[in-house]
């Protein structure tokens, strides 16, 4: 996608439950979070963590129904990037989400897309939606924040 | 630019040159298929050089465990090679460098197999 995003405001897409939309999700905040000002390496985490989210919306959410969409909203508050993504799923429960760094599921094949948005962003939200459907609301600091590295 | 994959022969090793992104879809089915059929036809010990991979997410790290964990089960060893500063950090943060045996220079990754 080559339209240029504003620096702030907001954006906010629905999206086929395709892989497709993982992509053009990813590059939309990208190109988004480009403009605001982030750092080549905070893109980079918010690339993915962007697309972990949208995976988990039309893979394991969506469950790639042509009929469900998943939601995808971008826009800054003040100077953070708050990323915002639904799905029309059943939903899950964060606490059941096994920890993907303890042993005995260090080998697993699947588990870790939360954790990494956890790892690439400075706020991770997940709560169900009524009457159904997951919200995953993401925020990156685009500003020092407790003695942190600058990061723009 | 999803990912290409090529294989060698080195010293009774299976080199097997990535490149581009291991993501969710094609990329994680190629890697995937890969393992799968050099498995098939006897080729247990995988060197898998990921210098020109710059992009993996959770699917793709997930097919590199669950290549790790099928070749082992059936008595191979896969091992990385030249991992790239974004692949490197990704594993070190999903404590996956702990399991993978890796390496910077092929010559000394293919004398490691046994």
């Amino acid at each position: 996608m080559k339209k240029a995003m504003p620096s702030t405001g907001r954006v906010e897409v629905r999206l086929e439950s395709s892989l497709e939309s993982v992509d053009l999700a990813e590059e939309m905040a990208r190109r988004f979070a480009q403009a605001a000002g982030f750092s080549e390496e905070d893109l980079d985490k918010i690339g993915m963590s962007v697309r972990e989210g949208l995976v988990n919306a039309v893979h394991h959410g969506n469950k790639y129904d042509t009929h469900k969409r998943a939601g995808l909203r971008l826009e800054m508050e003040g100077p953070n990037l708050v990323v915002t993504v639904t799905d029309q799923g059943s939903g899950f429960e964060l606490a059941g989400v096994p920890n993907p760094l303890a042993s005995e599921n260090l080998l697993k094949q699947t588990g870790r897309g939360i954790f990494l948005m956890r790892a690439f962003m400075d706020e991770v939200e997940v709560r169900r939606l009524s009457p159904t459907g997951t919200e995953v609301r993401m925020t990156k600091h685009a500003v020092p924040t407790n003695g942190k590295e600058e990061q723009r | 630019m999803t990912i290409k994959a090529n294989t060698r022969q080195v010293d009774g090793v299976t080199v097997v040159d990535l490149s581009g992104r291991i993501t969710l879809g094609e990329g994680s089915t190629i890697l995937r298929d890969t393992v799968r059929e050099l498995l098939g036809r006897g080729q247990k010990k995988i060197l898998v050089n990921l210098g020109d991979v710059n992009y993996i997410d959770s699917s793709g790290i997930g097919e590199l465990v669950s290549g790790y964990t099928t070749v082992t089960n059936q008595g191979g060893q896969l091992k990385l090679l030249n991992l790239t500063k974004k692949v490197r950090d990704l594993l070190q943060i999903t404590k996956l460098i702990t399991v993978f045996d890796i390496f910077d220079e092929e010559t000394a990754a293919v004398r490691s197999f046994t």
